[in-house]
């Protein structure tokens, strides 16, 4: 199988600062891919590329072997890129259901005036996915929270739902923000499952952004290193590990007095 | 009402409006008391209550851009005038008939009211809030300097409308017209909120990027919000132009676009039931001021000179009042005062 996605030379400029500097690496269709890194190094931005909330200021940024780097970030999620975001981006005073049909907005065609009758099509093709959805919420154990406002859960669940919501889509290629972040250990293991499902069972292709090294190194099939911007490692956890400028980066280096 | 043992067993039943046999009884009563109104009511109520059902048409098409898309709007007054004036000009220059001249008053206001929210897209709260201000005064400006098609400052004068023979010069007649389309409103809104559309509007008002990244077209959205609401003020606007019979520009003023804000400010943002609580409150505030002050006058007889500034002064107290005590506005009170009664007498 071929790279889904692959990143040429991508940098990215905020005034003098550089956020990305000449990184390219590839995503294999179906594989797990991480990307680590200390705080600041440049990984939320990253995928905000990808996603397309930041332009790049050079490079090249295809999936499937085709340009998006001047998409609009609607039309990407059109091709199948789907988001799960950092800090929880939900729509707090929707329920878990909308939050999730939301997901697939772009796969429903019902307009201002079918959806305003609410007769034949629409209320047909609101069925059709709610169908859809439904599995979603079967397959992140949802259920009893379907119709509660998404504002008034706790922490972790809201970090399940914003997985779900971007899962609804059906995507090729799933980008998880820090899924993990800020969970205990139990909550961890469970999320780890369910990527290890989507990869395994929904044949998606996963990038995971994570600070917890153990669960990356046991997940993915490669892994790519930022710091300061700068991709300082790529290849598969073994070779990460031996990597002398990721250990660098990540424990520092060894002086002698 | 039962609210336990209700199970679902299909999406199709999950999704109806009147879910059991209860809703749809009350929602039969409630509609069977609306058009009951006029048997029991004088004219000059059934009157009042007409330009309740309006002015909800307004405040529900306001709703649908303020309160479920977040694009605070000040230029409603001026949108009303669109749609006023659209009508006036098709019945009275051009003689066509009032019903194809409603449906035309509601697409050209929809159109002009879309144009004006192409800036929608790179301005944000207050900001857009000071651009659509520009949007009231310029169409005031354009109403009141072309003569030749509006009147000038004189206006127009209009006709009430007939179905074949019959005639519905009567606050009656005139009362069912407006509650029916008042009806198709709610319907249409009330749909169009569960429905995709609705999910991309709520999205944009809440949080912009997510939405971008859901796959909604953030421009196209708000340019459409703008739209659907600007077609109810204009549908509004006709019928309060065929009700008071007249058009001229100081009937749509900036005051007009205030009012409509304190309506959904005061019956609750984004929500259908409470544009309509909030259009009766703010319509029927001052008839209910001024019969406080007939009471009063027994004994204070100058209080009759003060009732201008009387009005005014209250009107703003009771936006202030609301926006710190009860920011969810009127159908929110409607919802605790229901939650209340639900566990009667056991609240605990």
């Amino acid at each position: 199988m071929g790279p889904i996605l692959e990143i040429e030379n991508v940098s990215l400029q905020f005034g003098g600062v550089k956020a990305l500097d000449n990184v390219s690496y590839h995503i294999e269709k179906g594989e797990i891919f991480s990307l680590i890194g200390p705080n600041g190094a440049g990984k939320t931005s990253m995928l905000n590329c990808i996603s397309g909330l930041y332009q790049p200021t050079g490079g090249s940024i295809r999936y499937k072997g085709q340009e998006i780097i001047n998409m609009k970030p609607y039309n990407r999620t059109t091709l199948g890129i789907a988001r799960a975001f950092q800090n929880i981006a939900l729509f707090a005073h929707m329920s878990v259901l909308d939050n999730l049909k939301l997901g697939r907005h772009t796969l429903m065609k019902s307009g201002a005036l079918s959806g305003g009758l609410y007769i034949g099509k629409s209320s047909n093709e609101e069925i059709e996915h709610r169908k859809k959805v439904e599995e979603v919420i079967e397959f992140l154990e949802l259920q009893d929270i379907r119709h509660t406002p998404v504002g008034t859960l706790p922490y972790g669940l809201q970090k399940r739902v914003e997985v779900g919501r971007a899962l609804a889509l059906g995507p090729e290629l799933i980008l998880l923000d820090e899924p993990m972040a800020g969970m205990n250990s139990t909550e961890k293991d469970l999320m780890a499952r369910f990527i290890l499902d989507m990869h395994e069972v929904m044949e998606i292709t996963v990038v995971l952004i994570e600070h917890d090294l153990g669960i990356v190194m046991n997940l993915s099939d490669h892994i790519a290193v930022l710091d300061f911007g700068k991709r300082i490692g790529f290849g598969t956890p073994e070779e990460i590990q031996k990597n002398p400028d990721v250990i660098k980066a990540y424990i520092g280096e060894e002086t002698f007095i | 009402m039962r609210e336990c043992g209700n199970y679902k067993t299909t999406y199709r039943d999950d999704m109806k409006l009147f879910g059991t046999t209860g809703a749809k009884i009350k929602a039969i009563i409630i509609i069977l008391t609306i058009l009951a109104l006029p048997l029991f009511a004088s004219s000059y109520w059934v009157g009042l209550l007409t330009l309740c059902a309006i002015a909800s048409v307004g405040a529900i098409g306001l709703n649908i851009l303020t309160g479920l898309t977040g694009q605070i709007s000040i230029g409603v007054g001026a949108f009303l005038g669109v749609g006023g004036y659209t009508s006036a000009i098709l019945t009275s220059t051009a003689g066509i008939s009032f019903w194809v001249a409603l449906p035309i008053a509601g697409i050209v206001t929809a159109l002009i009211g879309g144009l004006f929210g192409i800036p929608s897209l790179r301005l944000k709260g207050l900001y857009l809030a000071i651009a659509t201000l520009a949007a009231q005064v310029i169409i005031l400006f354009v109403i009141s300097r072309w003569d030749g098609l509006t009147g000038g400052t004189a206006g127009m004068v209009l006709s009430r409308p007939t179905i074949g023979q019959f005639s519905l010069s009567s606050n009656t007649g005139y009362y069912y017209l407006c509650v029916i389309i008042l009806l198709l409103t709610v319907l249409y809104a009330t749909n169009l909120i569960r429905s995709r559309t609705g999910r991309a509007f709520l999205a944009v008002r809440d949080r912009d990027i997510a939405a971008q990244i859901m796959g909604i077209n953030l421009f196209k959205y708000k340019v459409m919000a703008f739209a659907i609401s600007s077609f109810f003020v204009g549908i509004a606007g006709a019928l309060l132009a065929h009700y008071t019979m007249i058009v001229s520009p100081e009937l749509y003023s900036f005051h007009v676009s205030i009012e409509y804000l304190a309506m959904i400010l005061i019956g609750g943002l984004g929500s259908i039931f409470g544009s309509i609580l909030g259009a009766v409150f703010i319509t029927l505030l001052p008839v209910g001021l001024s019969s406080l002050i007939d009471v009063m006058a027994g004994i204070m007889p100058d209080l009759y000179q003060l009732f201008s500034a009387f009005k005014d002064f209250v009107f703003g107290a009771v936006i202030i009042l609301f926006l710190i005590f009860e920011p969810g506005g009127l159908a929110h009170i409607w919802l605790n005062i229901k939650k209340y009664f639900r566990l009667w007498p056991f609240s605990y």
